[in-house]
């Protein structure tokens, strides 16, 4: 009917950051949109399917709650945009939006004959972004495609702004334009998960709406490969150069490597020192300023550690403090991180960590619960666990806590952050946040992402801007975690961090995030070039202990932030250098994190491995918390994850960091770390 | 001429179901759904339609005879009339679905009953109409004039 007026009106196109790179985006947009539409009454179901085709959507109809989820699980990044009606027999549509926006984090509209002003505030505080009266008009079906550039748009923001210093001179590879005239859209805009691509990506700020130079969107698979480039060559050794010589990715330019380079750097910084924050996820938000300046200070000084010692590139260093006084301080820059990392790791627990998808769907549900402050039992947990998260990670005092059981030791660790748990909480929003904007962007890796990167996204909008300072961390750690064990998933979504108004702050965060999500995709871990830890440990093995640690966390189930943590942890502890090729992605993201948060965090404290280790273990801790709380939330008890995540393994890993940690504190080169290979 | 004289025969038809309100623009909206592919679309969807609110309708007076019926069940089962009715563009059963909601809704069991023989009414009334304008226009196989 009026695609083409569709179409010109969306010329957002190149402005539009979301597309960016997409090359998938065609010019036809919105032509294709996969649109999945769920209604009981089939007489309604048909006339909305004929209004959809002629809409020139691509409809796919299912008359039952559960058919629409289990197609929508099958084929994560299958569909762009959801419809379903609000009364079903099977399930309440308000329970399938919660399902999609966990899981899947699909832009969903809510329909129903009934206009009560109820009804439709459900549906607002569920989190549809539309809904719609029925009988449905045409016309207001033309126009659905808003709410799926209006998601990634914001994705790619938070994106954006956590990874925009550095990514100023990000060398567009697409033009915004471009992606919305990319092949005409095979009927699928290259799905979300380009979109997560895009925003990931970014190292320009598409959202600086001027720039429209094409950007390279670095999907999870490009990430991946991205990490294990930096992997094969060695973290500290990881020049822009070689890893694109590695990557042999035709249309990638030295620019975005090194643009690239710069986030997984600042991620894995940021992900020792979000793990900390991540335990101030529910409640800090911003009032804990004085908890996380602890932490900031830590990370400030870590920063500037890592930045003398010429690892940390003064850009990250700025970034970090940016983020950092974000908060109000140049220190608020670990917290961020720390929040992130617990964004992260609430996150990443859900999404991709352990591959499990359905964890992601807790972590990011629970989180997104956090995010929108609607309690709900599992927000609860989050939340109990975000706190403890945040405890342990406010606490940041640099000691590794002796193993202990999974949860313990993320408190200790979390304790050790040294930040209360107010912080812990605002942490934890702003990973929650960061975890949001990685879920949009991870959409390779499917749901988890998808609902941290809601839940990044809440935060951010919920005006959790001061934790929110590490977006790049929060996100990335989210991504490392994600890529680590999934190694495929992130999609840059890690960096959706960026978008939180806080998280954006570091903007070298951000471009972790969409490094994570590279490198997650790629290495299954991302070892973006944490600067942050090389300079932390030094480690030049990459060899991250955290991986085993994380490994074990995967087996709990965890999602990637968990292993993130881990590995950071045993990174920082074990190995002179993250071997981020070892750590799974998720450990790395993690041991990155809360590396980079120690480093951040206080220079000095940087120095020592050790502190770096206990971030790491705290991020762990955090991890392992966020994780199981997460869990405990998730719906899906698949995604349960023990709570042990490997305590024992955990423990050693972090004994290991310790130990290491000690002596190589600081470098991680998590130059791709492969997390596979991390020896414990 | 023969078949123009069908051909008039049937806006006619047509344009008395907008101008009694049988029906409503929503009406005109699958109207314009169909095309070359999809020629009797709109009759399809009458089809379906009718089917199902048969059904509903029938549940629904079934409800109201029985001594246990619940006021929410009765609501949910005029509300899925209400959105297909709505939807098709059935206009005045959707008047009368209203009505008995309200009704519903305040308690009168007496009041629903009896809007829901009005519904009962309209809705016959409507299948009445529709039926012979479909089996001619199908028959003519005329685009519909809009």
């Amino acid at each position: 009917m009026n695609v083409s007026s569709v179409k010109g009106s969306m010329s957002i196109s190149s402005s539009t950051s979301t597309w960016k790179a997409g090359d998938t985006i065609s010019d036809q947009f919105p032509a294709g949109l996969r649109v999945l539409v769920v209604d009981d009454d089939p007489t309604c179901l048909m006339i909305l399917e004929k209004m959809l085709t002629a809409c020139l959507y691509k409809v796919t109809k299912c008359n039952r709650a559960e058919t629409a989820l289990s197609k929508l699980r099958e084929n994560k990044n299958g569909y762009d945009i959801v419809l379903s009606d609000v009364h079903m027999p099977d399930m309440d549509g308000f329970k399938l939006l919660e399902h999609i926006g966990l899981e899947m984090d699909l832009p969903v509209i809510m329909m129903s004959a009934d206009d009560g002003k109820q009804v439709v505030m459900k549906g607002v505080t569920h989190g549809a972004c539309d809904y719609l009266i029925k009988p449905v008009r045409i016309e207001a079906l033309k126009n659905i495609w808003q709410h799926v550039v209006r998601k990634r748009k914001n994705e790619w923001k938070e994106f954006e702004q956590s990874g925009s210093v550095e990514e100023g001179d990000r060398q567009p590879k697409q033009s915004d334009d471009a992606d919305y005239s990319s092949s005409a859209n095979e009927g699928n805009w290259k799905g979300s998960k380009r979109r997560k691509d895009e925003e990931e990506e970014t190292d320009e700020r598409d959202d600086t709406s001027t720039l429209k130079k094409p950007r390279v969107v670095w999907s999870v698979e490009l990430h991946q490969q991205f990490v294990a480039a930096v992997n094969q060559l060695g973290i500290d050794k990881a020049v822009p150069k070689k890893i694109l010589e590695l990557m042999n990715v035709p249309g990638l330019t030295r620019e975005n490597v090194a643009s690239h380079l710069q986030k997984y750097r600042l991620y894995l910084r940021r992900l020792s020192g979000v793990s900390q924050h991540q335990s101030n996820l529910s409640t800090i938000i911003s009032a804990q300023d004085p908890t996380f300046g602890s932490l900031s200070s830590l990370s400030g000084l870590d920063l500037q550690t890592l930045a003398a010692t010429g690892q940390l590139p003064a850009q990250s260093l700025a970034r970090l403090q940016a983020a950092g006084l974000g908060r109000a301080t140049a220190k608020s820059g670990i917290p961020i991180t720390l929040v992130d990392q617990r964004n992260i790791f609430s996150f990443e627990n859900p999404k991709l960590r352990f591959g499990e998808g359905q964890q992601q769907h807790m972590t990011n549900k629970q989180q997104v619960n956090l995010l929108h402050g609607i309690p709900t039992t599992m927000e609860a947990k989050q939340l109990v666990s975000l706190r403890h998260a945040a405890q342990s990670v406010g606490n940041m005092n640099m000691q590794v806590p002796p193993p202990g059981p999974q949860s313990s030791q993320n408190n200790p660790l979390l304790m050790q952050m040294g930040q209360q748990q107010q912080q812990q909480q605002s942490r934890g929003q702003i990973l929650v946040d960061s975890t949001i904007n990685h879920a949009p962007r991870l959409s390779s890796m499917g749901q988890p992402i998808l609902s941290n990167g809601m839940a990044t996204n809440v935060s951010s909008r919920n005006g959790i801007p001061e934790n929110i300072r590490a977006p790049g961390y929060s996100q990335t750690p989210s991504m490392l975690n994600f890529p680590m064990n999934h190694a495929s998933e992130l999609p840059g979504n890690c960096f959706p961090l960026g978008s939180t108004p806080g998280v954006s702050n570091l903007t070298s965060k951000g471009a972790f995030q969409e490094d994570v999500n590279s490198e997650i995709k790629g290495s299954g871990g991302f070892m973006p070039s944490y600067d942050v830890f090389n300079d932390l440990n030094q480690h030049k093995p990459q060899s991250w202990e955290l991986q085993n640690v994380g490994i074990a966390f995967d087996s709990s189930q965890h999602s990637n932030s968990l292993q993130g943590n881990l590995d950071l942890t045993q990174s920082a502890l074990g190995q002179q250098g993250f071997s981020s090729g070892q750590m799974n992605g998720h450990n790395r993201s993690a041991a990155v994190a809360s590396k980079a948060v120690f480093s951040t965090g206080d220079v000095k404290e940087l120095r020592s491995a050790q502190n770096v280790n206990q971030h790491l273990n705290n991020l762990l801790v955090d991890n392992t918390i966020r994780v199981k709380s997460e869990r405990v939330c998730d719906t899906s008890p698949a995604n349960i994850f023990p709570d042990h995540f490997g305590q024992d393994d955990l423990m050693s890993a972090l004994l290991k960091q310790q130990e290491s940690v000690a002596s190589s504190e600081n470098e991680f080169d998590f130059d791709g770390y492969s997390m596979n290979n991390i020896p414990v | 001429m023969e078949s123009k004289h069908v051909h008039q025969q049937i806006a006619a038809m047509r344009q008395s179901f907008f101008d009694e309100e049988v029906l409503d623009e929503f009406f005109s909206q699958l109207e314009q759904l169909e095309d070359q592919n999809n020629p009797n679309f709109v009759e399809e969807v009458f089809t379906m339609y009718f089917r199902d609110s048969t059904t509903l309708l029938e549940t629904v007076e079934q409800a109201m005879k029985t001594i246990s019926i619940t006021f929410a069940k009765m609501d949910k089962i005029l509300h899925q009339l209400k959105g297909s009715s709505a939807s098709v563009g059935a206009k005045k059963v959707l008047n009368e679905i209203n009505k008995t909601r309200q009704v519903l809704e305040k308690g009168n069991l007496e009041g629903t009953k009896a809007g829901i023989w009005e519904m009962r009414k309209e809705y016959e009334s409507l299948k009445a109409k529709l039926e012979p304008y479909f089996q001619l226009k199908q028959a003519n196989s005329v685009p519909q004039e809009k």
